[in-house]
């Protein structure tokens, strides 16, 4: 698993690029180095080829054949790599330390290559040798060459070494390019950590930031700057909120007192007291819409970390329902249950109380008498699921789209009284908990579903 | 009962002090934090109702003091800041009950009356009287005179909070919070629907009714009328 995460981190990968890109470089300069070692070696052994050459051929032409003869025995003494022979015409040996006429294996411009055996002590090698050979008058031959079996080493050693450091150098390449995505790696997993915490609601937590001053500090530096400002933002936001609710609250109930104290006063018959009872109804909505307006922006602005626990949705389900039932009841419906054993999510209980209290609620009020009602939970492709279902008239597939986002929009959803709010309530507590709001046909009838994602679910 | 109020809006302590001691109680107030602090930890009340919003000291803050000095008297909050974070702050600062603004002063004065009654030291009760009703906890078993009468394991509980606060009212909303551990209004009144079933079970067939609407309250259920 780590190995799979290594390999896909932007690090490596450079490190991957960066590293081709270097053996084949690497590869052509060392190729070029010893090209041009090569050459220049095999250039050094024709000059000597060349010189022994002049030598001897300025011998032949003072003193014939014969005086050639006697150079190349005595030089063939004390030969050293350099190697001669004269042949006859009928190719017998006259001269020179190379027992028999060679094979020539390659010709390479004027000069030829061959093997030949070599006593060095009692033991008998094959090696290399590089030379010139020259016709002279009544179909002598002479061979002038040296040994290039010192050439022939260096040149093994070097193609026999040249993969093997190319592998070293890949190795170390790959293990430090390791060494360095572990190292970024392990950062970025502090951030990310860090952000998926914040992102949860502790909006106080701040990236970690080290002594060294590198890029992703400063990244850091700047991006807990940012939350810096959000979190500035929430807090304005929590208070204007607050104060909305203090300024309209607190004269509500002033309002509220007034009228409660001049009910008191009234006579228990007075005309004026179903009046002034009404009027206590009437402030008693408003504060129930205006409830529901501000818990509405509280669940939009999100809530602290400490708001959300362990919410098991069938226990949830089961209560709702346990509280609708008589509700129910009186209407002539049913109101029954389709529960999974248990489903625990991250969430908030008493808004999702609330939610599911509003489906069920809305459900009952458009079910006509003798339908039934059911609150179900499941899961589903890693997800949980939360739904009402009802026998109503449904909604009708095209217009389902619409109906989400009225759920979803509190400016539609204000034209028809009672029931949006109640809705708008739903879509905000099912945003607050990252899940999706689902309508679908009941066949008849609707069914609404809270679908919340994976990483929401408690594991046990 | 000796109680303090803090509270900064001026009507709104008029109104509450007025209505506090009408109802018998003898009220000192205060219009800040401090003075509030003040006056809690140099008299003995029985019950402080402190707004949540203070000038100077904040109502937090006061009764996080106030507990600091081993001071256990009841506080019911008063706020009118928004509820789900806020309720829980309050109850973990040490509040003991929480109102939201703006309230209905029965409302007020039936948490009060449960918050006293909860003060109380009574004995462990096993078993709750009103009238020939009995509800005997430990066997879980409720009976009117020689009848015995079937409850589902919720109407036990509303039965049982009803007959612990007899005499006293009790507000729709303190059934759903108590009863049933919910803190929001649910849009149609539900409660009333689960009142008239338990209704049903234990005052159909019997005479005198026990179980009471309280106009403009809520319930109460005691023995005569």
């Amino acid at each position: 698993m780590f190995g799979l995460r290594l390999f896909r981190t932007l690090a490596f990968r450079i490190v991957l690029a960066y590293l081709a890109l270097f053996a084949v470089s690497a590869g052509a300069l060392v190729g070029f180095t010893y090209w041009n070692t090569k050459r220049a070696l095999n250039a050094e052994t024709d000059q000597t080829i060349e010189a022994e050459i002049d030598g001897l051929s300025e011998q032949y032409q003072r003193q014939g054949l014969g005086g050639l003869t006697d150079v190349l025995t005595a030089r063939s003494i004390h030969a050293g790599p350099s190697l001669y022979l004269l042949v006859g015409p009928l190719g017998h040996p006259l001269a020179g330390n190379l027992d028999a006429w060679p094979t020539v294996r390659r010709t390479d411009q004027r000069f030829v290559e061959f093997q030949y055996e070599r006593r060095i002590g009692g033991i008998v090698e094959r090696h290399p040798a590089r030379g010139r050979v020259f016709n002279l008058a009544g179909d002598y031959r002479l061979m002038v060459a040296r040994d290039v079996h010192e050439l022939s080493v260096t040149e093994h050693m070097f193609t026999t070494t040249l993969p093997e450091s190319v592998g070293l150098m890949l190795s170390l390449g790959l293990i430090g390019g390791a060494l360095m995505s572990r190292n970024l790696l392990r950062r970025l997993d502090q951030t990310n950590s860090t952000s998926e915490e914040i992102m949860a609601g502790n909006l106080s937590r701040r990236l970690p930031v080290s002594r060294a001053g590198d890029e992703f500090d400063s990244l850091a530096r700047n991006l807990n700057r940012m939350l810096d400002r959000i979190e500035r933002l929430m807090k304005g936001m929590r208070e204007v909120t607050d104060s909305v609710a203090h300024d309209l609250r607190s004269p509500l109930n002033r309002l509220r007192n007034r009228l409660e104290g001049m009910l008191k006063q009234l006579p228990q018959d007075a005309s004026q007291a179903n009046e002034m009872e009404s009027a206590i109804d009437e402030i008693d909505r408003l504060i129930a819409t205006f409830n529901s307006l501000l818990l509405i922006a509280e669940a939009e602005a999100g809530l602290e970390r400490s708001a959300m626990q362990r919410v098991d949705l069938s226990a949830l389900a089961r209560d709702i329902c346990e509280l609708y039932a008589p509700v129910a009841e009186e209407g002539g419906l049913s109101l029954t249950t389709d529960l999974a054993p248990s489903i625990e999510i991250d969430g908030n209980w008493n808004l999702l109380s609330q939610a599911l209290a509003n489906l069920v609620d809305n459900a009952i009020k458009y079910t006509p008498s003798g339908g039934h009602v059911t609150i179900a939970t499941g899961r589903d492709n890693g997800t949980a699921v939360l739904s009402v279902a009802d026998s109503g008239p449904g909604i009708p597939e095209e217009d389902r789209t619409r109906a989400v986002e009225r759920f979803v929009r509190l400016e539609a959803s204000r034209n028809s009284a009672g029931s949006g709010l109640g809705l708008s309530l739903v879509a905000a507590v099912t945003r607050l908990h990252e899940a999706r709001l689902e309508l679908s046909n009941n066949h008849p009838g609707l069914v609404v579903s809270i679908v919340f994602g994976e990483d929401r679910i408690v594991r046990e | 009962m000796r109680m303090l109020v803090v509270e900064d809006d001026i009507e709104a302590q008029r109104y509450l002090v007025n209505g506090l001691r009408e109802s018998g109680h003898v009220v000192d107030d205060a219009a800040d934090g401090e003075t509030g602090l003040t006056l809690a930890l140099s008299r003995p009340y029985d019950l402080a109702v402190i707004d949540r919003m203070l000038p100077k000291m904040d109502g937090l803050r006061l009764v996080q003091e106030l507990r600091e000095h081993g001071n256990a008297m009841p506080v019911l909050f008063l706020s009118a800041l928004s509820e789900v974070d806020d309720r829980v702050k309050g109850l973990k600062a040490g509040g003991d009950d929480y109102l939201t603004k703006p309230y209905a002063f029965v409302e007020l004065l039936a948490r009060i009356d449960a918050l006293m009654r909860r003060r109380q030291p009574s004995a462990v009760k096993t078993r709750l009287q009103v009238g020939d009703l009995e509800l005997d906890l430990l066997t879980r078993q409720a009976k009117r005179g020689n009848v015995n009468i079937e409850l589902q394991p919720r109407e036990f509980r509303l039965l049982e909070y009803l007959m612990r606060h007899a005499g006293q009212v009790v507000t729709r909303t303190m059934l759903l919070e108590s009863v049933w551990e919910y803190h929001f209004d649910p849009q149609t009144n539900v409660i009333d629907v689960h009142i008239s079933r338990l209704r049903a079970k234990i005052d159909k067939g019997f005479d005198p009714p026990l179980l009471q609407t309280v106009r403009g309250a809520g319930y109460m259920i005691r023995a005569k009328a």
